[in-house]
């Protein structure tokens, strides 16, 4: 349940920050506290689904149905990897120093015994993922989440998170692979991953849902603040 | 791709291992059982139901319904879980209205719970020690599902104490609950359609109807 769709959403991140100067321009009354631009973001979700149902879907439904278990885990755990390191420096970031030092031991652990991150030798032994990621640093700094988008291919996110994954975008390091269609192959590979992972949730939330929109996006809000306040969140203050 | 659907894999895959958390034997009157120790009694007694019985290896929902009223749903007290996401909207319903979102409620989370614990595949349950003072009438029991592949998911179970015994009235999966998150769509159905539209649309899902 990390939100690590920022280094294979990666070409998004242009739309992300377009929509949003799109739409601070032009307030529209707000339907809710955390989703002020509800209707806009209604319309791209939609967008979105019809996609996904078409062709993202199907296609991570193949990526399961072709490729072994066994290689789809090493492709995990390459992307992981790569999260741990930036988990690390978020923990750092946050002055969670056992953070900091769990996840700078998985990646040396990993990356130096596990082939380059094939293999997620630290968990075997017991080394849990810090999770950490640039939007939780910004909460735990203190800046407000801002309002909430649903962004196509990207998913859900909010000004703080979004901003996260432009700066985990701009960091690298896939985004600095010179052979542009290597970089653009690990991009989609790194989609596909995520997406094939999410195939069963996204049929629980089908059988759940009154409405997806407002399950995903509260759903979304509510893991987000759970993580931002290490598993430990204060009461919610109440809707006015 | 989206990253909820990241997130909720997680959380969803494991609502089932939450549905595996409490069940309905029968306790000896006056001898209470503490709460972490009941969520784990329930969940485990429900995996090895679900691992002996070979009509739910074969992917039976049918089957799994009647184990989860069996021995899950008589520790929820699903009227509480009802209660929580109407939110401000349920004193403003009548009785009758209340007993049947409870009861559409209800059909709603067994569905998703069945479908869930379809996909339940050799997790192992870690539980976390309960803190809890004395007199405490509410707690949290928390566990870690750890799974052959992927991360561990946090599954939380909100615990009130009755006359005789504990009774959940939420799931908390990787921070999200269950309950809560359905305030804003209850909200919404009212808006809409009053308390009886909201009737209406759940039992529609109970149905089969889509969602929008």
């Amino acid at each position: 349940m990390s939100v690590t769709f920022d280094r294979r959403g990666a070409p998004m991140w242009r739309v992300t920050a377009a929509l949003a100067a799109a739409v601070l321009a032009g307030c529209a009354a707000a339907p809710s506290r955390d989703d002020p631009f509800e209707p806009m973001n209604r319309a791209l979700y939609e967008f979105h689904d019809v996609v996904d149902t078409a062709v993202v879907k199907p296609v991570a439904q193949a990526y399961i149905d072709v490729v072994p278990q066994l290689i789809r885990t090493g492709v995990s755990n390459v992307f992981n990897n790569l999260d741990d390191l930036f988990s690390a420096v978020n923990g750092l970031l946050q002055g969670k120093l056992d953070k900091f030092g769990d996840d700078l031991g998985r990646v040396v652990l990993n990356t130096g015994f596990g082939l380059g991150g094939i293999f997620d030798l630290a968990s075997m032994v017991g080394i849990e993922r810090g999770n950490e990621d640039f939007g939780q640093t910004f909460g735990a700094w203190g800046f407000p989440q801002g309002p909430y988008f649903f962004v196509p291919f990207l998913g859900p996110t909010t000004v703080r998170d979004g901003t996260g994954v432009v700066v985990r975008i701009a960091v690298g390091p896939v985004g600095y692979i010179p052979d542009v269609a290597l970089r653009n192959s690990l991009y989609g590979l790194g989609a596909v991953d995520l997406r094939a992972q999410a195939l069963s949730a996204g049929a629980i939330v089908d059988t759940a849902a009154l409405d997806r929109y407002l399950f995903i996006r509260n759903a979304y809000l509510q893991r987000r603040r759970y993580l931002v306040y290490d598993g430990k969140p204060p009461p919610e203050p109440e809707e006015p | 791709m989206s990253a909820f659907h990241t997130s909720v894999r997680r959380s969803a895959a494991l609502v089932l291992i939450a549905a595996a958390a409490l069940s309905c034997v029968a306790f000896p009157a006056g001898a209470q059982e503490a709460p972490d120790a009941m969520v784990k009694r329930v969940a485990q007694e429900v995996i090895a139901t679900i691992k002996s019985d070979p009509a739910i290896q074969a992917g039976n929902e049918a089957r799994i319904r009647d184990v989860l009223e069996a021995k899950l749903l008589p520790n929820f007290d699903f009227a509480r879980m009802a209660a929580l996401a109407m939110g401000k909207n349920w004193k403003g319903a009548a009785p009758e209205q209340q007993k049947r979102i409870t009861d559409e409620f209800r059909a709603l989370l067994v569905r998703t719970y069945s479908g869930a614990l379809n996909q339940y595949r050799n997790e192992t349950i870690d539980y976390k020690p309960l803190r809890m003072n004395a007199g405490d009438t509410e707690v949290t029991v928390r566990t870690l599902v750890q799974r052959a592949s992927g991360a561990p998911i946090q599954i939380d179970y909100g615990m009130e104490k009755k006359a005789d015994n504990w009774k959940c009235y939420d799931v908390i999966v990787a921070g999200v609950s269950l309950v809560t998150n359905y305030r804003d769509e209850f909200n919404e159905q009212i808006k809409n359609g009053g308390v009886d539209g909201l009737i209406k649309t759940l039992a529609d899902r109970n149905r089969g109807v889509a969602a929008k």
